[in-house]
Formats: C-alpha cells, sequence, structure tokens
C-alpha cells in the first residue's frame, strides 16, 4: 500500500505517495526523473547511487525511501545546480576521469564529501575514501587525480 | 532485483516497536540503518510482512559516559564509533576497528545495534565488545534484561536475543587500569570483509599479564574466543617468548573451514601472524 512521503530534494519541497518497497533511488529516479543517480549493483558495493541526505553521502538503493521522510536529499543533479562541484567536473572533465560516465555521480558524491571535511587529502586518503566506489571503465587513476588537483586548487583558495 | 511489498511503520518508542512486534505475529522485521536488510529483501531471502523502522527512537540514540561505563545507543552509525570524542576516549578499539568496517557511506547510515544483532561472523564490533567484557542492554515484551556480550552470539547470524526482543544500547566497562587494547585486521582491500581479524586486551598485574582478552573475527561462525592463546599469556611476561606460545596455541582455538577464497592453512597462519602482531604492539606500549 503506497504511504505519503514529504521531503526536499535539491532544496525544494516534494510530497508523492511511495511503496514502502522502493528505495530513495527508485524514487528519485522513476517518481521524481531525477536519473543522475544511478543503479549498478543495488546491494551497497558498487557506490553509483550515492546521494547526500541531510548532507551526508549514503546508498540510495540500501535506504527506503519512507525512511527519508523529512529529510533533505541533494542529487548529483543539485550539486551541479548549485555550481558548488563546478570546480570538480572541469578537473573530471579536463583529465578524461570518466568514460561512460556511469560511476560519475558516485564519484562526485564521495569526491565532495570528502573535500568538505577541510583537509587537503592525499593520495592514499582519496583512494580510502573511493573504495565504496566502483569504476570498471577508468582504471581509477584519472579520478584520484581531478581529486587531488580540486583539492590542491581548495586548499590554496 | 527489487524487494517484495511489505508494510512498513515508524516506531516512536520503545512501547510502541514492541507493541507492533506483538500485533505482527511474527511477521514482522526492526528496521535499524536497513543496510542489511533492504539487499536481503532484495535479493528475496526474507519476506516479512511488516518492516518496524527503529532507526527513529530517543531510547536508542546516544553515546553517554557514566559510572559504569560507555552508553552506546544501538541505532549509533559507525560513523559516530569513528568520530566520537568520548568513543575515542573510552572505547578506542571501538573508533580502531570501525575505520575496517565497511566503506564511509555505508558508516552513514549502517548503525552499531544492527551489526551486532545480525551477527555476521565476518563483522568487527561483535569481536571488539566480546574482548572488551561489554554488556548488551535489551528491551523486550518481558520487560529489560542485560547480556553479556560473552553469551551473545550463539551462532552463525544467530543471538540471544528472543523473537520481539531490542536491542537499546551496548555498556562498555571503565577500562581496567593499566589496560592495553589493540584491532588489526587481513583484508584484501580496505573496508573488505577481512580474511581474519582480531580484538586484543591485556591488563598487566604486578608486571605480569594479569587477564587477556583475543577474540577473533572472520575464522568461525561467531566471534571466537581464543582461550588457549589467552592461557599461554596470563601469568607470563609479555616478552618474545610468551608471543611465540600464544600464537602457536592459536591453532587449539580456531578450526576454519576451507573456503573458496582460502584455504583453511592460509587462514589458520594469518590468524597467527596476526595475533603475534598485535602482541608486539602492545608490547611496545608496555609500561
Ligand atoms: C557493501 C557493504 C559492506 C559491508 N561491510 C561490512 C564490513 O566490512 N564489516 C561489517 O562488520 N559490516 C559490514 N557491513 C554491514 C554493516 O556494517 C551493518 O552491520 C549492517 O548493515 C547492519 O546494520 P544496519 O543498521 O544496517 O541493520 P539492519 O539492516 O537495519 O538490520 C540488521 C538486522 O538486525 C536487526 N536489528 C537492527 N537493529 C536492531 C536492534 N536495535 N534490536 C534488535 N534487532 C535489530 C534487524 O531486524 C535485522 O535483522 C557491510 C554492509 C554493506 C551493505
Ligand atoms: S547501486 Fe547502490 S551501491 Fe551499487
Ligand atoms: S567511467 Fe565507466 S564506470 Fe567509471
Amino acid at each position: 500500500m503506497k504511504q505519503a512521503l514529504e521531503l526536499q530534494v535539491n532544496g525544494e519541497a516534494v510530497a508523492l505517495m511511495v511503496e514502502p518497497r522502493q528505495t530513495l533511488a527508485d524514487v528519485l529516479r522513476d517518481s521524481l526523473r531525477l536519473t543522475g543517480t544511478h543503479l549498478g549493483c543495488e546491494m551497497g558495493v558498487c557506490g553509483a547511487c550515492l546521494v547526500l541526505l541531510d548532507g551526508k553521502p549514503v546508498h540510495g538503493c540500501l535506504t527506503l525511501a519512507v525512511q527519508a521522510q523529512g529529510c533533505a536529499v541533494t542529487t548529483v543533479e543539485g550539486l551541479d545546480a548549485s555550481g558548488e562541484i563546478a570546480d570538480l567536473q572541469a578537473e573530471f572533465h579536463a583529465r578524461n576521469a570518466l568514460q561512460c560516465g556511469y560511476c560519475t555521480p558516485g564519484m562526485l558524491m564521495t569526491a565532495q564529501a570528502l573535500l568538505k571535511r577541510g583537509a587537503v587529502p592525499d593520495r592514499a586518503e582519496i583512494r580510502e575514501a573511493l573504495s565504496g566506489n566502483f569504476c570498471r571503465c577508468t582504471g581509477y587513476e584519472a579520478i584520484v587525480d581531478a581529486i587531488a588537483a580540486t583539492a590542491a586548487k581548495r586548499g590554496a583558495a | 532485483m527489487k524487494a517484495p511489498p511489505f508494510a512498513y511503520r515508524l516506531a516512536e518508542d520503545l512501547p510502541q516497536a514492541l507493541d507492533l512486534y506483538a500485533r505482527s505475529a511474527g511477521d514482522a522485521v526492526y528496521l535499524a540503518g536497513g543496510h542489511s536488510i533492504v539487499p536481503s529483501l532484495s535479493l528475496r531471502l526474507q519476506a516479512p510482512a511488516l518492516l518496524i523502522d527503529i532507526s527513529r527512537i530517543a531510547a536508542l540514540a546516544g553515546v553517554s559516559l557514566g559510572p559504569e561505563g560507555l552508553r552506546i545507543g544501538a541505532t549509533t552509525p559507525h560513523a559516530v564509533l569513528l568520530e566520537d570524542p568520548l568513543v575515542a576516549t573510552h572505547a578506542p578499539l571501538l573508533a580502531e576497528a570501525a575505520r575496517h568496517v565497511a566503506h564511509p557511506a555505508i558508516r552513514n547510515r549502517a548503525t552499531f545495534g544492527g551489526n551486532l544483532v545480525l551477527a555476521d561472523p565476518a563483522s568487527e564490533f561483535p569481536a571488539v565488545v566480546r574482548a572488551l567484557r561489554a554488556e548488551l542492554e535489551v528491551e523486550g515484551p518481558e520487560g529489560a534484561r542485560q547480556i553479556a556480550a560473552e553469551d551473545f552470539f550463539l551462532d552463525l547470524y544467530t543471538t540471544a536475543l528472543q523473537p520481539g526482543e531490542i536491542l537499546r544500547a551496548v555498556l562498555i566497562p571503565p577500562p581496567a587500569p593499566g589496560q592495553l587494547v589493540a584491532f588489526a585486521e587481513l583484508a584484501r582491500r580496505q573496508g573488505d570483509f577481512a580474511m581474519v581479524g582480531a580484538a586484543v586486551r591485556l591488563v598487566p598485574k604486578a608486571g605480569v599479564i594479569g587477564t587477556a582478552d583475543i577474540v577473533f573475527h572472520s575464522v568461525g561462525l561467531t566471534p571466537m574466543r581464543a582461550v588457549a592463546a589467552e592461557a599461554a599469556l596470563i601469568g607470563q611476561a609479555l616478552d618474545a617468548a610468551t608471543i611465540a606460545a600464544a600464537c602457536a596455541a592459536v591453532a587449539q582455538d580456531l578450526q576454519p573451514g576451507d573456503d573458496p577464497v582460502l584455504p583453511a592453512a592460509t587462514r589458520l597462519h594469518l590468524a597467527g601472524v596476526l595475533l603475534g602482531r598485535l602482541l608486539r604492539r602492545v608490547q611496545g606500549e608496555w609500561a
């Protein structure tokens, strides 16, 4: 049976009816047509489905939509629109840190959460932060480069 | 795959959660972080009629310090164990172990209580709470009770919780004077389930080892207390010979099975290697 769900998505209040079995990623993609949140493994392993829930990265595939009642959700569309990851996106672009792009929304979520912690992370810390994000195309090197370059620039700013 | 249909209720408080369970005819599951339940529903390994969401119950949340020790609410996410200053000061072993549990985003939602109740033999926290001799506070239809971590983990994914009971909090007793602890695991990749891991707690007494707790994970059906290795330490000075004896004794304590990724003999060997590293680390801090 469908239940009422109210939450904020990318800064806008949203109210809709959802089935309890729908995950947050399902609702974002299928009901709200925010298809930047990707679904790969649907079991918490690949990281393609990461979104920010009240500011923290969580797996859209492991969170039931009904559990987000009253919360603020930010998807990659929201991060993009606000301009806060423009520098990160530019570095990904410049270094070919994406090929098919399937993993990229999740990579950006993880990277932004890491960079927002303040300190400039070294490569080992970047790799550790990315341990829950799979990329089947790039071999990770360019992704780590892009995040390290953004970190250095933000640190110097 | 997608989960089969089920009903969902958000419990406001403990009595309501217990009541919802009581009226479910046993066909309900408590939902905390959902990071094990949701994939298990999606894989259709489980199909309860009702999920009772306990993740917003205030009585299950929070970390506090009292005369009996550090009390950690069941719904505390792993990330808080990593960052909370009280945990860092009063249960550093837990904070150390939390670094090895899954990946950053998982740690934002998966809960300490859910991890213990799931009782995955590869989980880090069950080994740590057993090594620290923690007490588990439980609320159930029959009232409240306390279960020693020592008696909590019964078998593969099986605990002493009775149907309908809720783990409310975990009480970590204050450290014994001079207590030294260490945690480590061997995994192929940061955040992966360990090939073998262990939590160690030693309490010196008059220059020798007075108390020893050694609990392994990922080498048996439950967190495994290494009784023979502990016995090899007690009453001895923490020197190279004692450490070698304890590592050798591990073979009496653990009987891992062969599995497709790791032969039993390799896992056992790694357990001995790991214990040696942990004991040498503790030796370095020994006054
Ligand atoms: C990709 C991935 C990697 C992981 N890697 C690791 C790892 O390396 N090490 C590790 O230890 N764990 C790992 N985990 C598991 C994770 O750390 C949690 O242990 C797990 O998700 C359970 O916590 P939860 O809060 O999500 O519980 P849920 O999924 O909500 O619940 C799990 C079980 O516990 C019951 N339950 C939950 N809370 C209570 C309570 N308070 N009282 C009574 N019953 C309760 C539920 O009914 C259910 O049966 C991983 C998980 C994922 C998805
Ligand atoms: S789809 Fe969520 S982690 Fe893979
Ligand atoms: S770019 Fe294709 S999966 Fe990462």
